[in-house]
C-alpha cells in the first residue's frame, strides 16, 4: 500500500520536515509532488519517531507547507544499471539528459555502495603509462589507484586530465574493455563541454559515461553525483570486467555542497565550517577505487580539486591527501611561465609507485633515477633561494650547476606538449640526459652500476 | 521486559525511547538484521546507541535487544595471523561468507570454533589458582606458544583438569571451585570488555629498549618496551611507512597492527608483504607474530572508534602471557575524528575544533594502557604503543597532536620538507625527542658500548650546530664560513645522508643491528675528531671533501654488510691515512 502524506511541517534551506510518517526507513528516497505537477526527490536523513527530516535534492524553492505531497518509495537511493549506460549522459542524480530515453536496467544498485573487504583487495602493482614524463617517472599512476590532481582556479588541470584519459595505456585493457566514467560537480557548462568534445575527438565518447551536475544545477544533488558515478564505475569494473578510469571534478565544489547541507541541518562544524565527518565522507568515495580478487576489472580514480587560494592545508586537499594514494600538485609559478603540465614535483607523490615500477614493470633504473631527480631538484630550490639573496654570480660552481639543471629539468623534462606522448624509455633516458648537467659526485641516490650503465653513456652522448 | 524498539536514527546513532532496560556501554543488537551497537548515553526519555554498521534502511519500530554485557572481545588461540575489523569480526571469514564487499549484519565468531589445538594442561586437580595463572599451553603459530590463563576475576581450587590432547576453543579444560563453592568451567577462551584495562600485578620501569633497526630511532630517539610514542606528520611524510618498518623489524614478540580509518590498499599491502617477509630473530614468517585490525576509512565510523580498544585489549591479553607486545595504531587522528563525529551527532557541546571536551581524557586513558608490567601470574610483559597522528593541515598545534604529545613520551615529528627531498625516514631531528634516553642509557652503555650515550650526545650536538649554521648558509652561502664550521657542516651532512637516511628497500639497510649503528656513529665521529686536528694545524679542511672520504662514509651503510662489523676498522684506518696525508701537505 502506498501512502501519500499531504503537506509539510517545516522547510529550512534544502531540508523539509514531515510529521506522522509511518515506518520511514533511514536514507529512504521519497518523492515530492509540488503544486500538482512537478516531481522532486528527497532522502530521509534523520528520524525521530514519526518525525522525519528530508533532504530535497532539487532544492526547496517553490515548496510551501500546503502545496506539497510526499510519497515514500521504500527504497534507498539507487542507480539503474546496464551496459547501455556507456556513451550516455546523465544528470547529477543519474537521470538521462541526452534525450535518448530511459535505461532498461539489468538491475538497480544502492549508490552508497559497500566497503570492499580488505582481504578481498588486490594490492595494485600494474603501472599505467600516461605518456607524461612528470607523472610516469616521478609519481607513477598505478591501476586501481586513486591519484588526485590538486590544482587552483585558472590552472590547466582539465587539460591534464584529458591528456591522461587520452594517453593512458592500462595493462590488460584494450579498446573494448576500457571505459571512462566522468563526474562533473559544480563545474561550468563550458568545462563540461570541453571534456565532452575532447572525449569525442579522441574517439572514446562511446565508452564514456557522464554524470553532470553543473554549477547552476541543484547543490544538494551534487552530494550524490560522485556516488552515482562510482556505482556505475563499480558495476562496469566488477560486474562487466572493464578497466575504468574515473575522473571527478571538482571535489572542492562537492565539499562545499556538503558544507552547505551540513550547516542547513544545524550540525556542529569542524574546520572552516566543513562538517566533522568530511573525512569519512570523502573516504566513502575515494576508497571505492581498487581491484578485487577474482574479478577482471579495476577502478582507477583521478579526482580533481581546486585549492582555494592555492592553499594545500585547506581542509579539502588536506583530507583528500590523507585518503588518496598520493597526489599530483600543480604549481602556479610554473604555469605562469608557460610550463605545461605545471606539475610541482616535490609535493607530488604516488604511494603505490614503489611496488609498480622497476624491473619487470618499467625499467630497473626507474626508482633510483626518480629518487635522484627528486633530491637534486630539492637542492635546486635551495640554490634558487640562495641566489635570490646573494645574486646568481656569487653562487658556488656547484650551485650554479644546480640552477642550470633546474632550468633544464623544468623546460625539457616537466614541459611537454598537450599531445606529446613519451614512452617510459624516452622519459627515463631524458632524465639521465638532464642529470648529466650535474657532476657524478653529486649523484648520491644511484648505485655505481646504474651510473656506469646510464649516466656515463648519456654523458658521452652529450659530448 | 517489554520489547524495546528503535525510535530515532541519525547516521550511526540510534535512539530508543522510554526504557530503563539498558546499561551504559552495554552491547546491543539493533534492528531485524541484528546490527551490533553499544549504549553510549542514557537519560529519562532516550537511550542512545552507536551502531557499528551502516544504518541505511533501518526503520523506527525495529527491535533493539540487549545482551547484558559490555562490548567485549573473545580472547583465545587463533587470534594471531588473523585480520579483524574494528569489533573483532574476522574479515577472511566474512569474505568467504558474503563476498568481496562487506555485507551488513554479517557476523562470525572472533576466533574459529572448529580448529583443534594441541593443548598441554599444566595444572592438576587440587592446585590452587588465582586470576591470571596459566593452566594450559598450546602452540598457536610456529613462533608463538599460547598460554591459557584463568580470567582475572576468578580464583579457587582445581577440581577437574582435562588430559593433554586436541581441543577446540570451547571445550572444557578446567573446573575451578572458588571459596564460596561456586564451580567455574574454563575453556581455552575468555571474554573481556574492550574499554576496561586488564588488571596487572604491578608496573615496572621502562628500562629495556624496543629495538627497531632504524638508526634515527634506536640511536637518537629510542623507545622503551612498554613505552608510548607518537608519530605526527602531514600526508605523504611517511607515517604509514614508518609504522610498517617498525611492525616488520622491531624486536617485540607480538605485533598488533591497527589500521584505523586508513586506506584499504595499505592493509592489503601489509597482508601481502608480511606473509612473505621472514622475522630475522625467529626465522619464521612475520605473519606468525602479527594480528591485524583493519577498519578502513570507508568502514563504519563507530567501529573505527572501537578498533583502537579492540587492539589494545588483544595486546594486553598477550602481555599477560609474558610477551613483549607492540601495538601500532594508524592513525589515532581518525579515531579522534570518529569521536568527534559521534559527539556531533549527540549534539554535545564541542571544545577545540569541534572535538569533544573529553578528547584529552580518552587519549590519556588509552596511552596509559601501555607499560612494562609484572603480570598477575608473576611474568614480565609489556605493551608498547606507537600511535600515528595525522594533523589537519600539517599543523602540529591542532588538538589531537597536542594532547597526544602530553601523554606520550616519544615524539617522532615527521617533516614535510625532508619528505619532499625524499629523506626517509623523515623524522625531524630537532623537533623530535625521546624522554626514555635517561632510562635506557644504562642498557645501551652496558649492552652495546660504554661510550654509546656519549657518542649519541656528540652527534646530536653536531646536528644542532649544523641547523644553526644553515641559517647563515642560507643567507650568505657556505663558502664564507670559517674552517671549523665548514667541518661541522661536512660531518653533519655525512650524519644526515649517511646515518639518518635509511633505505627501507635495501636488503641490509632496512634493518640495522645496534652494533653496526654504533660503529657507523663511531666512524663518523672519528672523522670529525681527526678533522679537528687539521684545523689545529692550520690546514684547510676543504681537502677532506676533495678526498672523497665523505662520500665513502655516506655509502658505508650499503657497502658494509650487517654481518661484517670488522670492515669498519678499514674505514677508520682510511680516515687516518687521508687526514695524515692532508696534514703533511
Amino acid at each position: 500500500m502506498i501512502k501519500e502524506y499531504i503537506g509539510l511541517n517545516e522547510i529550512s534551506g534544502s531540508l523539509a520536515v514531515l510529521d506522522g510518517v509511518k515506518n520511514p526507513g533511514y536514507e529512504e528516497v521519497v518523492e515530492f509532488s509540488v503544486a500538482g505537477g512537478e516531481k522532486r526527490k528527497g532522502r530521509i536523513i534523520q528520524i525521530d519517531g514519526e518525525r522525519v527530516v528530508v533532504q530535497v535534492f532539487e532544492g526547496t524553492k517553490g515548496l510551501s507547507l500546503k502545496n506539497t505531497s510526499v510519497i515514500p518509495t521504500g527504497r534507498p537511493m539507487e542507480l539503474k544499471l546496464s551496459e547501455e549506460i556507456l556513451g550516455r549522459v546523465f544528470d547529477g542524480a543519474g537521470r538521462p539528459i541526452d534525450g535518448l530515453g530511459e535505461i532498461y536496467p539489468e538491475f538497480s544498485r544502492d549508490i552508497n555502495g559497500s566497503a570492499i573487504n580488505p582481504v578481498s583487495r588486490i594490492y595494485p602493482r600494474n603501472y599505467i603509462s600516461t605518456g607524461i614524463s612528470s607523472i610516469d617517472a616521478l609519481s607513477t599512476l598505478i591501476r586501481g589507484q586513486k591519484l588526485p590532481i590538486f590544482s587552483g582556479y585558472g590552472m590547466k588541470h582539465n587539460e591534464l586530465a584529458v591528456q591522461i584519459v587520452r594517453q593512458a595505456k592500462i595493462t590488460g585493457a584494450s579498446s573494448d574493455n576500457f571505459a571512462v566514467v566522468f563526474a562533473a560537480m559544480g563545474v561550468k557548462n563550458d568545462v563540461a563541454d570541453y571534456f565532452r568534445r575532447s572525449f569525442e575527438e579522441s574517439g572514446v565518447l562511446s565508452r564514456v559515461v557522464m554524470f553532470l551536475n553543473l554549477s547552476d544545477d541543484p547543490i544538494i544533488e551534487r552530494t550524490i553525483t560522485p556516488r552515482c558515478a562510482l556505482t556505475a564505475a563499480e558495476y562496469l569494473a566488477f560486474d562487466k570486467g572493464m578497466h575504468i578510469l574515473v575522473v571527478m571534478t571538482d571535489m572542492s565544489a562537492y565539499c562545499e555542497a556538503l558544507r552547505e547541507f551540513s550547516s542547513s541541518k544545524g550540525e556542529i562544524p569542524g574546520r572552516k565550517g566543513y562538517p566533522g565527518y568530511l573525512y569519512s565522507d570523502l573516504a566513502s568515495l575515494y576508497e571505492r577505487a581498487g581491484m578485487i580478487k577474482g574479478k577482471e576489472g579495476s577502478v582507477t580514480q583521478i579526482p580533481i580539486l581546486t585549492m582555494p587560494n592555492d592553499d594545500i592545508t585547506h581542509p579539502v586537499p588536506d583530507l583528500t591527501g590523507y585518503i588518496t594514494e598520493g597526489q599530483i600538485v600543480l604549481d602556479r609559478s610554473l604555469d605562469s611561465v608557460g610550463i605545461y603540465p605545471p606539475v610541482s614535483i616535490l609535493p607530488s607523490l604516488s604511494r603505490l609507485m614503489k611496488d609498480g615500477i622497476g624491473e619487470g614493470f618499467t625499467r630497473e633504473d626507474h626508482a633510483a633515477l626518480a629518487n635522484q631527480l627528486f633530491s637534486a631538484y630539492a637542492k635546486v630550490q635551495d640554490a634558487v633561494s640562495l641566489a635570490s639573496v646573494i645574486g646568481e654570480d656569487e653562487l658556488s660552481d656547484i650551485d650554479k650547476k644546480y640552477l642550470e639543471f633546474g632550468k633544464a629539468f623544468e623546460n625539457r623534462f616537466i614541459k611537454q606538449g598537450a599531445a606529446e606522448n613519451r614512452s617510459i624509455e624516452e622519459t627515463l633516458d631524458l632524465g639521465w640526459e638532464i642529470l648529466t648537467l650535474l657532476p657524478e659526485s653529486e649523484l648520491d641516490r644511484v648505485s655505481a652500476e646504474l651510473i656506469e650503465k646510464y649516466y656515463k653513456p648519456a654523458l658521452s652522448r652529450q659530448k | 521486559m517489554s520489547k524495546n524498539t528503535i525510535f530515532g536514527i541519525n547516521g550511526p546513532v540510534v535512539t530508543v525511547a522510554d526504557t530503563k532496560d539498558f546499561s551504559m556501554q552495554e552491547m546491543v543488537y539493533v534492528g531485524n538484521e541484528r546490527l551490533v551497537g553499544e549504549v553510549i548515553s542514557i537519560d529519562d526519555s532516550l537511550t542512545t546507541i552507536q551502531v557499528y554498521e551502516v544504518t541505511t534502511g533501518l526503520t523506527p519500530g525495529e527491535p533493539v535487544e540487549g545482551t547484558g554485557s559490555a562490548m567485549s572481545v573473545t580472547l583465545g588461540p587463533g587470534i594471531i595471523k588473523n585480520i579483524y575489523d574494528g569489533i573483532q569480526r574476522p574479515l577472511r571469514v566474512l569474505a568467504d561468507k558474503s563476498g568481496s564487499f562487506i555485507e551488513r549484519g554479517s557476523s562470525a565468531p572472533g576466533i574459529d570454533e572448529h580448529t583443534l589445538w594441541d593443548v598441554t594442561v599444566t595444572v592438576k586437580p587440587g592446585d590452587k589458582l588465582g586470576g591470571g595463572d596459566i593452566y594450559a599451553t598450546c602452540p598457536e603459530t610456529e613462533s608463538i606458544i599460547h598460554k591459557v590463563m584463568v580470567p582475572p576475576n576468578i580464583s579457587g581450587t582445581v577440581t577437574f583438569a582435562a588430559s593433554d590432547g586436541q581441543y577446540t576453543v570451547n571445550s572444557k579444560i578446567l573446573e575451578i571451585t572458588d571459596e564460596s563453592g561456586r564451580v567455574h568451567e574454563l575453556t581455552l577462551c575468555q571474554k573481556w570488555p574492550i574499554r576496561t584495562p586488564r588488571p596487572i600485578s604491578s608496573r615496572l620501569p621502562c628500562t629495556v629498549p624496543l629495538i627497531t633497526g632504524q638508526r634515527v630511532i634506536d640511536t637518537l630517539m629510542p623507545i622503551a618496551k612498554g613505552g608510548t610514542a607518537a608519530i605526527p606528520g602531514g600526508f605523504g611524510t611517511g607515517k604509514t611507512m614508518t609504522q610498517h618498518q617498525l611492525a616488520k623489524w622491531c624486536d617485540a614478540d607480538i605485533i598488533v597492527y591497527v589500521g584505523c580509518g586508513e586506506r584499504g590498499n595499505e592493509m592489503t599491502q601489509v597482508l601481502d608483504e608480511f606473509g612473505e617477509l621472514i622475522d630475522p630473530r625467529t626465522g619464521r614468517k612475520l605473519t606468525d607474530r602479527t594480528v591485524l585490525i583493519a577498519n578502513t576509512s570507508n568502514m563504519p565510523v563507530a567501529a573505527r572508534e572501537a578498533s583502537i580498544y579492540t587492539g589494545i585489549t588483544l595486546a594486553e591479553y598477550y602481555r599477560d602471557m609474558g610477551y613483549a607486545v607492540a601495538m601500532m595504531a594508524d592513525s589515532t587522528s581518525r579515531w579522534a575524528e570518529a569521536l568527534r563525529e559521534i559527539s556531533g551527532r549527540l549534539e554535545e557541546m564541542p571544545a577545540e575544533e569541534g572535538f569533544p571536551a573529553y578528547l584529552p581524557s580518552r587519549l590519556a586513558a588509552f596511552y596509559e594502557r601501555a607499560g612494562r608490567v609484572k603480570t598477575l601470574s608473576g611474568n614480565e610483559g609489556s605493551v608498547t604503543v606507537i600511535g600515528a597522528v595525522s594533523p589537519q593541515g600539517s599543523d602540529f598545534s591542532e588538538p589531537v597532536t597536542q594532547n597526544t604529545k602530553r601523554f606520550t613520551r616519544v615524539f617522532w615529528a615527521l617533516d614535510k620538507s625532508l619528505a619532499y627531498a625524499r629523506h626517509y625516514p623523515a623524522i625531524n631531528w630537532t623537533d623530535s625527542y625521546s624522554e626514555y634516553d635517561g632510562d635506557l642509557a644504562a642498557y645501551y652503555n652496558e649492552n652495546i658500548n660504554p661510550s654509546f650515550m656519549e657518542y649519541r650526545r656528540s652527534m646530536l650536538s653536531l646536528l644542532h650546530e649544523e641547523s644553526k649554521l644553515m641559517e647563515i648558509v642560507k643567507l650568505i652561502g657556505a663558502d664564507v664560513l670559517p674552517d671549523d664550521q665548514r667541518l661541522v657542516i661536512d660531518v653533519a651532512r655525512v650524519i644526515r645522508v649517511g646515518f639518518l637516511q635509511q633505505n627501507a628497500y635495501h636488503k641490509d639497510d632496512t634493518y640495522v643491528p645496534l652494533e653496526k649503528q654504533f660503529l657507523m656513529m663511531k666512524t663518523i665521529l672519528h672523522l670529525y675528531e681527526k678533522g679537528k686536528t687539521l684545523i689545529a694545524a692550520g690546514k684547510p679542511v676543504s681537502g677532506i671533501s676533495k678526498s672523497g672520504i665523505l662520500e665513502k662514509l655516506i655509502k658505508m651503510k650499503y657497502d658494509i654488510p650487517n654481518d661484517k662489523p670488522e670492515m669498519f676498522d678499514e674505514y677508520i684506518s682510511e680516515i687516518d691515512s687521508v687526514i695524515n696525508s692532508l696534514n703533511l701537505k
